[in-house]
């Protein structure tokens, strides 16, 4: 059984039907990504996931327990973690303060104490400016705060929304080659990207949304090999 | 031209104050000549502002944090601070403690209303947040603004009813809706004669005294917490973006209904602190109370801790200069002129950054 399994999920904003029977799954250790155009779904099946919205129908699951009953903070203590569109740190905050944020549903403080410097190790960086308010940051550094912050919860399940939004290319692999290591760590990690050509290059597997459907799932390498997939979202004609 | 125009306001406004000023008290000369003579009035009424405006500035605390995490201007904050003057009465009322019992009698006294007060205003705050405005959290925002008039109203007669309640707190005095005398417990001992031997033109009282370290400890005290605490730093974290907190595992509800019960506790212990100050207690302070307060908190710029503070504190020795200076029935519309002037040149209060809107 795989270990995330999201089941014929339908979501609602207000009337807009944005989910229209999403299903697919997760297997331990894996990179899943799903990619497709600007409004297909890809944003709302990770909030649906982590229970920022609901659904009104269909289930989603964790080793088989149901997590759509649970509210958002809940399912954050089962390990599914979200790194959310466009960063979201708290600019109020500082830098290890927003770091700490990330850690809330646990209480192993020393475990907590070790997260965080293995989040700065990963990049230096937030270290230098760790009693920085988070809005003084530049976009890049949000981003590695707001990875950073997703890593200090412990994921069992790592939720990516479009980590690469917005950065400079040195910066977009500098986030590539953060997943790819959590990837080696064992982390499963389930990734939202526009960047469909840097996705399918780390992903194992694959799902092309439209318009609130999954219209194809394939291994990375079947898809990035597929004529329409490179027609349409990796610029190969 | 774009110079006058820009500074035409002030103009007009300054004629205005010259001309129409001294029909609400304001005579410039007047007012100058009086504290060349005697300054140390002006001194005496700088100390009775600031313990006036310690209590208004705990109280502007209570709006400034529940509008900084959920956008509600709380209108009921001022008739809970009512209720915890009331409910301090009560305890006390209870204890039979009065002025001629031993000092340390009055200070267990004061102690326990205190305690009472604060659980009490705690409770109750959280109680109307879970049923009064929980629901409307994502309705439009007029729907909780509405809700929490109403609130306001229902409490204020709570207060109403309580005060009848003579024959079971005696203490209520005969009429439920007059002024009730509320025990002078602390006394007006000049701190700087009694106690240091300093002979001053000017006097800091006990009562005084009371108030303003009071006061000072629970800010202090609040800023702590807001700072350095998880539940704090998970505050400020919902404050600037729920959803996001969401996803950090924080419990928006928890931790808004913990600033509910921080805002109303502070609000208790304002109602205890305001009975010992001024010892009459009214159902309908929450009211007037309220409205300064909230004042004090837009005047510092709603939402900021450090503002709601510092305008509490400016208004009340606003209100104190003017009650010496210009004229006590004018108090009320200098401090809103103050205020509508502030909110004129600086929108976002005078320690007021722009928060972004919320859903």
């Amino acid at each position: 059984m795989s270990m995330l399994e999201v089941q014929n999920i339908h979501t609602y904003y207000d009337n807009i039907h944005a989910l229209k029977g999403i299903s697919l799954n997760v297997n331990e250790g894996e990179i899943v990504t799903l990619i497709g155009a600007n409004g297909a779904g890809k944003s709302t099946t990770l909030k649906t996931i982590s229970g920022l919205t609901k659904p009104r129908e269909g289930a989603v699951r964790l080793h088989g327990n149901p997590l759509h009953t649970l509210p958002a903070h809940k399912i954050v203590e089962q390990g599914i973690i979200m790194v959310p569109e466009g960063r979201r740190v708290f600019g109020v905050l500082t830098v290890s303060e927003n770091l700490e944020m990330g850690a809330f549903a646990r209480n192993d403080k020393q475990a907590i104490a070790q997260d965080l410097e293995k989040v700065y190790s990963l990049f230096p960086r937030l270290k230098e400016r760790r009693n920085q308010l988070a809005g003084t940051l530049s976009g890049g550094e949000q981003q590695m705060l707001a990875t950073g912050r997703g890593l200090m919860g412990r994921p069992r399940v790592l939720l990516l929304d479009e980590p690469s939004m917005g950065l400079a290319p040195v910066l977009v692999d500098l986030i590539f080659d953060t997943i790819q290591q959590l990837h080696k760590q064992g982390t499963t990690i389930l990734l939202v990207e526009q960047n469909a050509r840097m996705a399918l290059q780390v992903a194992d597997r694959g799902y092309v949304l439209q318009s609130g459907e999954i219209v194809l799932s394939d291994s990375a390498e079947n898809l990035r090999a597929n004529e329409s997939v490179q027609k349409a979202y990796l610029g190969i004609s | 031209m774009q110079l006058v125009r820009r500074f035409l306001p002030l103009v007009i406004g300054i004629y205005l104050l010259l001309f129409f000023g001294p029909l609400a008290g304001f005579d410039f000369f007047r007012i100058v000549g009086e504290i060349y003579n005697k300054p140390s009035l002006l001194l005496q009424q700088l100390i009775n502002g600031l313990a006036n405006g310690s209590i208004v500035a705990i109280v502007a605390l209570g709006y400034t944090l529940v509008y900084g995490i959920i956008e509600l201007v709380n209108f009921a904050h001022g008739d809970v601070f009512m209720l915890g003057a009331f409910m301090a009465l009560t305890v006390i009322g209870a204890t039979g403690v009065t002025e001629t019992s031993t000092a340390s009698e009055k200070l267990t006294a004061a102690l326990l209303a205190g305690a009472a007060a604060i659980i009490f205003c705690g409770v109750i705050n959280v109680i109307i947040e879970r049923f009064a405005y929980r629901r409307l959290r994502n309705a439009p925002r007029l729907a909780p603004l509405i809700s929490a008039i109403g609130v306001s109203f229902i409490v204020q007669n709570i207060g109403l009813f309580w005060g009848g309640l003579r024959s079971f707190f005696p203490i209520m005095g005969v009429n439920s809706a007059a002024p009730k005398a509320f025990p002078d417990l602390i006394g007006r001992v000049d701190v700087f004669k009694d106690w240091f031997g300093l002979d001053l033109p000017i006097t800091l009282s006990t009562k005084e005294l009371m108030v303003i370290v009071v006061a000072a400890a629970l800010m202090v005290g609040l800023r702590l917490l807001v700072q350095y605490t998880k539940i704090g730093k998970a505050m400020r974290a919902t404050a600037e973006n729920r959803d996001a907190a969401k996803i950090m595992g924080i419990d928006i509800d928890r931790v808004i209904s913990f600033t509910f019960l921080l805002g109303g506790a502070l609000a208790g212990a304002a109602g205890l602190m305001f009975g010992l100050y001024n010892n009459t207690v009214v159902f309908t302070m929450g009211f007037t109370g309220g409205l300064r307060a909230f004042t004090s908190a837009v005047l510092g710029g709603i939402g900021n801790i450090t503002g709601a503070m510092f305008g509490g504190i400016l208004i009340g020795l606003l209100a104190a200069f003017s009650d010496q200076y210009f004229s006590s029935r004018w108090t009320n519309a200098w401090v809103f002129a103050i205020l509508v002037t502030v909110m004129v040149f600086r929108p976002t209060g005078l320690m007021g950054e722009n928060v972004g809107q919320k859903a």
